[in-house]
């Protein structure tokens, strides 16, 4: 079971629209994936918050179709 | 209290024992990367905590993903906070901030 990293940037922007993402397939496996996310809707949440929101966009796939997504996610930096 | 019995053990669990962490293998024989990083980051910190190996009971690893909504195990519960998974763990212990959540919750460290 393996997941695009294509598919899975359209469904985090599918659901935060104006994340930035960014997608490193670890492996080459196309089940090892890392994600940067920034948005200014993870600012003023928790860390598990955020993490949640990237989950809930990737509705139910991730701990099924997608075995590991280290994800990484912050609000944009302050200007 | 949730009429479910495996979250109801849940709720048991992380109230009865400081920090808890619901894991794939036990602390000492890992059964998976990400369980073993956390392991690893709690006794580089010398945080007595209590190890729950998920494969052995489908229906408890069922069971937390529903309990924290979230859907990939480890997880990681101090003084029954959920705390995180392998990436937010690490990434505090990173920081430094994960010894200073350790230590405002009263829980010993090797540091304290």
């Amino acid at each position: 079971m393996a997941m695009d990293a294509a598919e899975i940037e359209r469904l985090i922007k599918q659901a935060i629209p104006d994340a930035d993402v960014a997608i490193e397939d670890l492996r080459g496996d196309g089940d090892h994936y890392a994600a940067t996310v920034v948005s200014a809707a993870f600012a003023g949440k928790t860390r598990v918050q955020q993490h949640q929101m990237v989950y809930q966009a990737l509705q139910g796939r991730m701990g099924e179709q997608l075995h590991a997504l280290a994800l990484q996610t912050a609000p944009p930096p302050t200007a | 209290m949730s009429s479910n019995p495996v979250i109801q053990r849940i709720q048991q669990d992380v109230a009865d024992n400081e920090v808890v962490l619901y894991m794939k293998g036990t602390p000492v024989f890992p059964q998976c990367g990400f369980s073993a990083a956390v392991v690893q980051v709690l006794t580089e910190l010398g945080v007595k905590f209590k190890g729950i190996d998920v494969l052995t009971d489908p229906s408890l690893r069922q069971g937390i993903k529903e309990y924290s909504s979230w859907p990939t195990i480890p997880q990681l519960y101090v003084k029954g906070e959920f705390i995180g998974g392998c990436d937010i763990v690490r990434e505090m212990h990173a920081s430094g901030e994960l010894a200073q959540l350790f230590q405002s919750r009263g829980v010993g460290t090797k540091a304290a």
